[in-house]
């Protein structure tokens, strides 16, 4: 099968930017991309775009040719939502889509405004990737639901607050580097320790922050990158997706992610290639806890012992599979529509040696992204290797 | 004039409450014993269509809580309150823990179902009263 190659990236930067419009933080990324890509905005034919709350955010729907504008390509454009899995599910049938022969060319974006809203709104627009009837109405929050799995996991398999902690700090740490992080400054394990509690266990130094932004990639089949002989070392490999009940408390287990081990399984089997084989990894940290189950279920971690994987420095940016060497969800930010491809984009880069912390992984060949919606109902995997070019 | 229905109940869940406020919370059941909560007509585990309408055991066990700090605008006079998966055999249910200080909760407190009114719209609160 032929593989996708990733031809061009760019990013906003993720932060706090209220007054500006999800349609113009796209076009910005659109052109970063286009020019990083080399390819003509007449060769699209398609956009594959990831949204979630933009009626609530914006009072805008059908996004996906408003985005098209945006973004200069007279193109038929489909938003994608899956809760924060939105850009993940909009790459991958965007892959689907070039493998299967039908185009060569096509942009996958998202953008998320979100800051506007305030932290009251954000929170409340956030519960709706949530079953409304059985868990908002109750109360539950997202860093509630996160705090269930964490409570559900400490209870199972052990660990404590401080283990989640070292995440933080790691993640703040590799952020330090990335211009278009929303936080590049360092923090300490007491500080995450002493935060104010949002949804115990889990403090403000757990949870992301609210963000706007936006991402977007070229991406092209193998013989279009070779005919216009394009700059594209990386390609996508392997794609996969998982679903899983939509409550919480109808997973079969409170601290595993079903819905991603299925994602992550399907996209090693698709690109050949095991846990083994990745030498670093873009996770979804919306909450510290988060990088932990996302770790077990992709096997980077043997399940019980993705606590402690930042903590001994297994995951840190000179350990063993660094992890999130953007900053992640955590310090990078998560404009929620965006994160999913913004994970492409890092990954790319990383292992294409244009990163600022690609001189922690000078060997790495293989990364995955894994993008998760709601408390994993959704999941999205993706595989990329660096390819060897004529 | 507007003709918005804000009052219009939701089918299912509203008639779940108002049985849960008679004591009468009540789950579906599928041939293979799957429980679901309404609204259902197919069993989401199997896809079976001829769900039996069972009780729900008189009182669960929290699997797992949270005390929530900073909630959604439609708890923010309630907070902070503590949100607990509560296991009552073949179903589990999210629900706010009522009756007793927050931080005292713990896993395998044994509850009851009751329904509560949120302090900040009066709505109705799928709640765990501890035994």
């Amino acid at each position: 099968m032929s593989n996708v190659r990733v031809a061009g990236t760019g990013l906003t930067p993720f932060g706090n930017t209220p007054e500006r419009t999800s349609r113009d933080l796209f076009a910005e990324a659109t052109v970063a991309a286009f020019e990083d890509s080399g390819v003509p905005r007449e060769d699209v034919d398609a956009l594959f775009y990831g949204n979630f709350m933009g009626e609530l955010s914006e009072h805008q729907g059908h996004q996906g040719p408003l985005m098209a504008e945006a973004a200069g390509i007279q193109v038929p454009a489909t938003r994608y939502e899956a809760a924060c899995a939105s850009s993940g599910a909009a790459i991958r049938d965007a892959v689907v889509r070039l493998r299967n022969g039908e185009t060569d060319v096509v942009v996958v974006g998202g953008a998320e405004r979100m800051t506007n809203l305030g932290t009251a709104g954000a929170t409340e627009a956030l519960a709706i990737a949530a079953d409304d009837l059985w868990e908002v109405r109750a109360g539950m929050t997202f860093p509630g639901a996160y705090a269930l799995m964490a409570k559900a996991y400490f209870e199972e398999f052990g660990g404590e607050h401080e283990d989640l902690a070292h995440i933080a700090v790691k993640n703040h740490e590799n952020a330090l580097t990335n211009e278009k992080a929303q936080y590049q400054s360092a923090i300490e394990v007491e500080d995450v320790l002493e935060a104010p509690q949002v949804s115990s266990p889990l403090g403000l130094y757990d949870s992301c922050p609210i963000s706007d932004g936006a991402a977007a990639v070229v991406l092209t089949s193998e013989a279009y990158a070779e005919k216009r002989d394009l700059e594209a070392p990386v390609a996508i490999t392997g794609t996969g997706q998982g679903g899983d009940r939509m409550a919480l408390h109808d997973r079969d287990h409170l601290a595993r992610s079903p819905a991603a081990r299925e994602a992550g399984e399907e996209a090693y089997a698709d690109a050949g290639v095991s846990a083994t084989d990745v030498d670093l990894a873009e996770v979804h940290d919306c909450f510290t806890i988060a990088e932990v189950l996302a770790l077990e279920a992709l096997d980077i971690e043997q399940v019980g012992e993705g606590i402690s994987a930042a903590r001994d420095d297994r995951t840190t940016a000179d350990g063993e599979t660094p992890v999130n060497l953007s900053g992640g969800l955590k310090a990078k930010g998560h404009p929620v529509g965006a994160t999913g491809v913004s994970q492409i984009a890092e990954v790319t880069k990383l292992l294409a040696g244009d990163h600022p912390n690609s001189t922690h992984v000078p060997d790495a060949t293989t990364g995955v992204a894994h993008n998760a919606g709601g408390t994993v109902a959704s999941a999205t995997v993706h595989v990329l290797e660096e390819v060897a070019q004529p | 004039m507007s003709d918005a229905k804000d009052d219009v109940q939701d089918a299912g869940f509203d008639d779940w409450l108002d049985a849960a406020e008679d004591g009468e919370a009540y789950y579906f059941e599928c041939p293979d014993g799957h429980g679901s909560l309404p609204p259902r007509r197919v069993c989401p585990e199997c896809g079976a269509t001829d769900l039996e309408q069972q009780p729900v055991p008189e009182t669960g066990e929290i699997a797992t809580f949270t005390v929530t700090h900073v909630p959604t605008p439609a708890f923010e006079d309630d907070a902070p309150y503590a949100t607990a998966i509560a296991d009552f055999g073949p179903v589990r249910i999210t629900g706010q823990v009522v009756g007793i200080d927050p931080e005292t909760v713990g896993n395998g407190l044994e509850v009851e179902i009751d329904v509560t009114v949120s302090e900040t719209t009066d709505e109705r609160v799928v709640s765990f009263r501890p035994t």
